[in-house]
């Protein structure tokens, strides 16, 4: 074996692991021997601990620290550089109190039920497609993943122009058409919907190629057993794909949910000069632009904090209800 | 492949599939395309009814002016040595985590393996405000260490990592390694790595084009006057800092664009291929 040949050359003696049964072949120096299996069985304890370290201690520094700290902060009142003055839930209740607090929360449900939902379906159709036998297969798929190369400022930014009311080539097209020309960004669901759409843009391709490698996983033979009985192709679609699916389809819910919720860099952007505000009349600010403009802009940290936290709180319910979803489905099919 | 070709995927694509992944190109592609007609013409031309479709003649006096004028080139340096350091670092720390998860016995290996899942669904918005505090503490508002130290490594890439050694590293492997007095970095070095590069050039340019496109904490630490990244320079120009001239704005895009689209181009399938293997098999 070439690996004891290396170890061979250069000349380090296998400590021979687990500990040499020493009654049999006493070895001409015992104590290098217990030397050398103290050392081994040090490194075989020590170092899973020493690669996994960088993750825990990044995350420890940067993660976990940040996550309580901001808890902290969040129950008082704190200006950027200032002294932090206790207030117990005054940010949370004041929250409860804000309309742009319910403004934010509402408009970054709708908008990432707008971009998720469409986002999801469209990719699993297209999946669904790229599943054929296709000539030029390698270009379809790497067409369909450019949006994800590209920037979010890029994208909102190009994607602005587009949607401009005034001279965007949509409202040129939708004129052709004989539509009246649309104020994709003063009003509330055109520019909801327009950032729905640089969002479902960037992401349904790459959500396809996971649906993609999920399906081309699926076992052959129930296709042709279902072929046999005479299922259609859709019918194969919705009774065999979906069902084989369904784990990644899950995935692809929650990491989409995620991403929703955090949304910030597309509502900001699509404002342009109008500033951080999500809109003229924050018709598409959300919670994390909320979180910004009161933690960049006012300079209110405890405040913002507040806000982050209702955002992990946020996540945590989706989670939660997740669970207890699949718990009750389990029961079902059980049943 | 033995089966016969009747069922599921092994159809042949009619014309609709045809038309329908032609349209999904198109309306893919054009955006892109469109980002380049408009760099091509002068501001007052792209903010003009009907917008131009095809190529102008100002490409390169528009670049020159990006270049030159609102320093798109140091943001392109900003970011190349950002998304390097970044990516080098992750697929190097998640190949170790990653392996040590998927090959090495140890007390609370399956414990921390939840932990460093479910560290992926905290928001980044909760570690925002502290990190900011620090960074100002310490001075590195508008320097790259306060981008780059918060990524050095990350839950995907360990989860990615571990899926990947848990099936294509034998474990007999490195017990003959161990056998043969091999300490665990010259395991690391002479067998794992070996083994994980497929795997750890996908991690790479997985990780690259997303710290490339990072925008929410660069937007805060780094600020588009001082030592930005492209996003972050970007931001600036499409809030109205340096210009409005939005053939300017739509350059800056194109410049920001552009480099990771011909990697694609160039390494479309490996990336697909590695998307595809990064996604949860069950």
């Amino acid at each position: 074996m070439a690996t004891s040949v290396r170890a061979a050359a250069d000349g380090t003696p296998p400590p021979a692991p687990p500990p040499p049964p020493a009654s049999r072949k006493p070895t001409p120096t015992p104590a290098h021997t217990g030397w050398r299996s103290r050392l081994y069985r040090w490194d075989l304890k020590a170092t899973p601990y020493a690669f996994v370290a960088p993750f825990f201690l990044c995350f420890a520094a940067f993660g976990l620290f940040p996550l309580i700290y901001t808890g902290w902060l969040s129950l008082h009142r704190v200006e950027l550089g200032g002294e932090a003055e206790w207030r117990g839930f005054d940010n949370y209740t004041g929250l409860w109190d804000s309309d742009f607090f319910w403004n934010a929360l509402a408009n970054t449900f709708t908008i990432g039920v707008i971009s998720t939902v469409p986002q999801l379906l469209m990719a699993l159709g297209l999946a669904h497609l790229l599943n054929y036998k296709l000539r030029g297969r390698g270009f379809f798929r790497v067409a369909v993943l450019a949006p994800y190369a590209t920037s979010i400022a890029a994208a909102t930014l190009v994607f602005a122009q587009l949607f401009n009311s005034d001279y965007g080539l949509i409202n040129t097209v939708l004129g052709w058409v004989g539509f009246e020309p649309v104020s994709w960004e003063s009003s509330r669901w055109p520019a909801q919907i327009a950032i729905s759409v640089i969002v479902t843009w960037r992401w349904t391709g790459y959500n396809a190629l996971i649906y993609l490698a999920a399906m081309q996983a699926v076992p052959q033979d129930l296709y042709e057993a279902a072929s046999l009985d005479g299922a259609s192709r859709w019918r194969q679609f919705i009774s065999i794909t979906i069902p084989s699916i369904r784990p990644t389809i899950l995935f692809t819910i929650v990491v989409s949910t995620i991403g929703a919720t955090q949304l910030f860099g597309e509502p900001m952007l699509f404002g342009g000069s109008l500033g951080v505000s999500g809109g003229s009349g924050n018709q598409f600010q959300t919670l994390s632009l909320l979180m910004y403009e009161k933690g960049w802009v006012t300079g209110a940290l405890g405040q913002a904090s507040a806000i982050a936290w209702v955002m992990l709180l946020l996540l945590l319910l989706i989670g939660g209800l997740r669970l207890v979803a699949g718990r009750v489905n389990r029961r079902k099919s059980g049943a | 492949m033995k089966l016969k070709q009747t069922a599921g995927r092994q159809h042949h694509a009619g014309p609709v599939t045809y038309v329908l992944l032609g349209l999904a190109a198109l309306v893919s592609l054009f955006p892109l395309y469109w980002n380049l007609v408009a760099a091509s013409h002068s501001g007052e031309r792209v903010v003009e009814a009907p917008a131009p479709l095809l190529p102008g003649p100002r490409l390169f006096e528009n670049l020159s002016f990006a270049w030159n004028q609102v320093d798109m080139g140091e943001a392109l340096v900003n970011t190349t040595i950002v998304a390097g350091l970044v990516a080098a670092s992750t697929v190097v720390f998640s190949t170790l985590a990653g392996f040590a998860f998927a090959k090495l016995p140890f007390r609370g290996r399956n414990v921390l393996l939840t932990l460093v899942v479910a560290t992926m669904t905290i928001p980044p918005q909760l570690s925002v405000i502290p990190l900011y505090q620090i960074i100002t503490d310490l001075g590195w508002v508008d320097q790259l260490q306060s981008v780059v130290l918060p990524s050095l490594v990350a839950a995907f890439g360990v989860f990615f990592m571990r899926q990947y050694l848990l099936e294509a590293l034998p474990v007999e492997l490195i017990e003959a390694a161990r056998v043969d007095g091999a300490h665990s970095l010259r395991i690391i070095w002479h067998v794992v790595f070996p083994v994980a590069r497929p795997a750890m050039a996908v991690l790479g340019m997985l990780v690259f084009v997303q710290a490339w496109n990072d925008f929410f904490w660069p937007f805060i630490a780094l600020t588009p006057d001082g030592n930005p990244t492209l996003q972050v320079a970007l931001a600036g120009l499409g809030s109205g800092n340096h210009t409005i001239d939005q053939a300017i704005v739509l350059t800056g895009a194109l410049i920001s664009t552009v480099p990771l689209l011909v990697v694609f181009a160039l390494l479309g399938k490996h990336i697909v291929g590695g998307i595809t293997s990064g996604a949860v098999k069950n």
